[in-house]
């Protein structure tokens, strides 16, 4: 006997909903063997993520407030990826976006007070543009291996964000970070530590599932991800729409670190650069670049965060132990995926000794 | 002729997902012959001789070679028992000399290999073959005839006894099919024996000693050469029908210039000579002008220039008399343009995208399928549906991924959105290569349908037969040159064949 891979003639609908299911087994499972071998109860431990996650309002707060980031951070990832454009910058996006909310913040005092928060949020989006936009052009024009530039720009982007919060924007007390933002441009809260923000979050869901599934532009889209020699057949701009999606995908990337820097730090500082981006590559794989999928994706990864964040306290864990099982999750879903295109097949073994006749 | 059988293949079944590529098929090899195995593409016969190398293994039947029962799980195994196959693409690399190809990948090869003596050994099986291979020579500066020969010593240095050759003439010039005709005849004198894949009816005179048909994965008849008489029998029996051997076409009535190239040059960094040089056309309504040529003579960048995909270096381009040299393609298609590229995978369909969505893609910036840029599903879904309908594309449902389709539905798919949309001037590409026979002629069709209808058809192809029979006009390409622009009636095989060697018109 022996197993062969045969490609399926259809993608499989029901292996798209059982891969990711078994795949998340497959995870824990994994995740168990390491927690053994850290000499760590693995149930106990799953219980502890899941109270430390979900256990009380209060943890049910902190998880949405730290789902906000990561689902901005994912949408971005997933409309560069849409087009094949390996951005891996939306964290150094991210960061610019908190430098341009900052600098509003900050200097732009002349404006009336009703909208500073608006503009602030708009130069977010507008520094994030920025940064997802020059990689695109540079790959649109000249070829330019986005993989690399959107990587190094990221370090770019930390770099200047030190510079200003411990340096040349610096707050007159303390040692590092920015001025706190006037307290009428916040962002306000509706439940304990959940802010308005979320809506943003939401609205923007709806306008790009809408953007990318039911317009033109989104078929183009499409077209230029899936074939992109085909779509410059069909007319389809390839240049144009490149740097257009970067500059969409850097702008959420850069609204999501203004609308977190708006509702819950109110300053530049330290820690700004906390690895929202790069989970964020996470999120839009794992929801197959669905935006809708994106809320219930970075929701699961948040509740990983926040409850892996109880291990320390309560499991005398490392704190790296949740970037670990964060690692784990998406192993053994990549490798599944081939079970949407393809089916095992049992093949009966034949002799394989030459006979005489 | 020995009368000694080096292969048996018998009642081979081999099955893929939802299709049988061959099923009960028997075949026998005798030393010192040329066995021809003729068939429409997708008839089976690769698959069967992929069987015979290892790359797949038969559901069923038995392999007996020099009468001794096999079981080949890999090429090596093949090789092994002297088996070796020239598959269309070239396994080459490049950027390597020929004896470093040669020894690539060979069993037992030591760390160091000793180059003079590989050399040395390489001149000799040349000579004796009369392959003119040197061993030092780099396989990107060879021609595709020579590496073709890179390929047979490759196998021969390898001890193979049986060589297959995967339809060994689609990239050759006439003349140089004449030498590989000469050199399988020398093998054989030596007592090799040689599997002749092919679909070209006229190849299987010159080459072979025996004929087997496949179709539809069956064997459908075996006969020794000497006895045909007549190739319309063989013809029949691949097709399994009497074949058309011409089409119908409206009067010849050629109206205004729709087309016209003048001074057309394109330079690459990538190829050491221009891939278009001064390229003068005109194609004028009502009009097919057929571009005959071996592959890689500047064709499709024929093409290209003329729909905005490639730059031009130098010279003007006019679409319905408006100068339009290095405009997008979009502009392109906007003035009128349909293109059937020369790849239809990589060019023509987005694979995962559904047959609906491709039928589409020139069509969803009309209004005709979407209102204030969004995409009207309904409209698209009625729109799909009926142009499945007209041109009989062969699909499970409009949704089904483009990729699953066969190469002739996935073409019929491409042809019905660019027929669809035509607007005057339509730029057909290899339309109907690796097509079995019927959907062929559902493209040929089209075409003459669509210049009966008054437009400019410009129509690449490299089967001579078909361009006489489609064409009212044709030119020849070589080495990014028009050669000659003759009226069909004036083309005869010969001619064209020496044109498209590179012989100059005044040497004719």
């Amino acid at each position: 006997m022996r197993l062969v891979l045969e490609k399926r003639n259809e993608k499989s609908k029901k292996m798209q909903i059982l891969v990711p299911i078994f795949s998340l087994i497959i995870s824990a499972l994994l995740g168990a063997i390491v927690l053994l071998l850290t000499n760590a109860n693995p149930i106990k431990t799953y219980a502890t993520i899941i109270h430390g996650a979900f256990g009380s309002p209060t943890k049910i707060q902190y998880t949405l407030v730290k789902m906000l980031p990561l689902l901005m951070c994912g949408l971005s990832v997933g409309i560069a990826f849409r087009l094949k454009f390996w951005n891996i910058g939306a964290e150094g996006q991210y960061v610019m976006g908190v430098i341009g909310i900052t600098w509003v913040m900050q200097f732009w005092t002349w404006l009336p007070p009703i909208l500073v928060l608006p503009i602030a949020l708009i130069m977010s989006f507008a520094f994030g543009g920025l940064w997802g936009g020059i990689p695109g052009a540079l790959k649109a024009h000249w070829k330019v291996d986005e993989t690399l530039v959107t990587l190094m720009m990221n370090y770019i982007a930390i770099g200047i964000a030190e510079y200003l919060y411990i340096n040349a924007w610096k707050a007159p007390k303390g040692n590092m970070g920015t001025v706190k933002y006037p307290e009428y441009a916040w962002i306000g809260k509706m439940w304990g530590k959940v802010h308005y923000g979320i809506f943003i979050a939401l609205i923007l869901v709806a306008v790009l599932y809408f953007l990318l599934y039911k317009t033109r532009w989104g078929f183009e889209l499409n077209m230029i991800g899936k074939n992109s020699e085909a779509a410059r057949c069909q007319g389809v701009s390839i240049k144009r729409n490149i740097i257009l999606a970067m500059i969409l995908s850097g702008g959420i990337a850069g609204l999501g670190g203004g609308i977190n820097s708006a509702a819950v730090t109110h300053c530049l500082t330290k820690g700004v650069d906390s690895g929202y981006g790069f989970t964020g590559i996470l999120i839009a794989w794992m929801s197959n670049l669905n935006p809708i999928l994106s809320i219930f994706i970075s929701l699961f990864l948040a509740a990983l965060q926040t409850g892996s964040d109880a291990l320390q306290i309560t499991m005398k864990l490392p704190s790296s132990m949740s970037e670990v099982l964060q690692g784990l999750i998406l192993l053994p879903l990549l490798a599944g995926n081939i079970f949407i295109d393809h089916r095992l097949r049992i093949v009966e073994k034949k002799s394989t000794e030459a006979l005489e006749e | 002729m020995e009368n000694t059988p080096v292969v048996q293949m018998r009642n081979i079944t081999k099955r893929f997902p939802g299709v049988i590529a061959n099923e009960g098929v028997d075949l026998t090899l005798h030393k010192g012959e040329v066995l021809a195995l003729l068939g429409e593409n997708g008839a089976g016969k690769s698959t069967l001789m992929n069987m015979l190398v290892g790359l797949y293994r038969p559901d069923e039947g038995e392999i007996y070679v020099n009468c001794k029962k096999a079981t080949i799980n890999s090429p090596q195994d093949s090789m092994a028992l002297g088996i070796g196959m020239i598959h269309q693409e070239f396994m080459l690399v490049g950027n390597l000399s020929v004896a470093e190809n040669i020894v690539l990948g060979l069993p037992g090869l030591e760390i160091k290999p000793n180059f003079t003596e590989i050399g040395k050994r390489i001149i000799e099986l040349s000579n004796k073959y009369d392959l003119g291979v040197k061993p030092d020579s780099i396989i990107d500066d060879l021609t595709v005839g020579e590496q073709q020969r890179v390929e047979i010593l490759k196998l021969l240095y390898r001890g193979a006894n049986i060589l297959i050759l995967d339809e060994p003439t689609a990239v050759l010039t006439p003349g140089e099919s004449k030498e590989l005709n000469s050199i399988i005849k020398k093998m054989l004198s030596e007592g090799k024996s040689a599997v002749f894949i092919t679909h070209k009816m006229n190849e299987v005179l010159d080459f072979s000693d025996t004929v087997q048909v496949l179709r539809k994965g069956k064997n459908v008849g075996t006969r020794a050469t000497s006895t045909i008489t007549k190739l319309q029998d063989i013809a029949n029996l691949m097709v399994g029908r009497d074949v058309l051997f011409s089409l119908e076409k409206g009067e010849f009535k050629p109206g205004e210039v729709k087309v016209e190239l003048k001074d057309v040059t394109c330079i690459t960094n990538t190829s050491p000579r221009p891939l278009l040089d001064h390229v003068n056309l005109q194609i004028r309504s009502g009009e097919i002008l057929g571009i005959a040529g071996v592959a890689g003579n500047g064709q499709q960048a024929l093409s290209e220039v003329i729909t905005g995909l490639r730059r031009t270096c130098e010279g003007h381009i006019f679409l319905n008399g408006i100068e339009m040299t290095n405009k997008t393609p979009l502009q392109v298609i906007n003035s009128g343009v349909s293109h059937i590229p020369a790849d239809r995978n990589k060019m023509g369909i987005v694979g995962d995208m559904s047959v609906g969505e491709n039928l589409s893609m020139k069509k969803y910036r009309t209004e005709e399928l979407t209102q204030h840029n969004i995409v009207n599903k309904s409209l698209i879904k009625v729109f799909a549906n009926k142009l499945i309908k007209t041109f009989t594309i062969k699909t499970p449902t409009q949704y089904t991924n483009a990729k699953f389709l066969s190469g002739g539905n996935i073409q019929k798919t491409i042809l019905a959105r660019e027929i669809d949309s035509c607007k005057g001037i339509l730029i057909a590409v290899y339309p109907s290569r690796g097509l079995d026979v019927g959907a062929t002629e559902t493209v040929r069709k089209n075409i003459i349908a669509q210049r009966d209808k008054g437009a400019a058809v410009l129509f690449v192809s490299e089967e001579l037969d078909e361009l006489q029979m489609v064409s009212d006009r044709i030119a020849v390409m070589y080495e990014g040159r028009i050669m000659d622009v003759m009226d069909t009636k004036d083309a005869t095989t010969e001619k064209i064949g020496l044109l498209m060697a590179g012989v100059e018109r005044s040497d004719v």
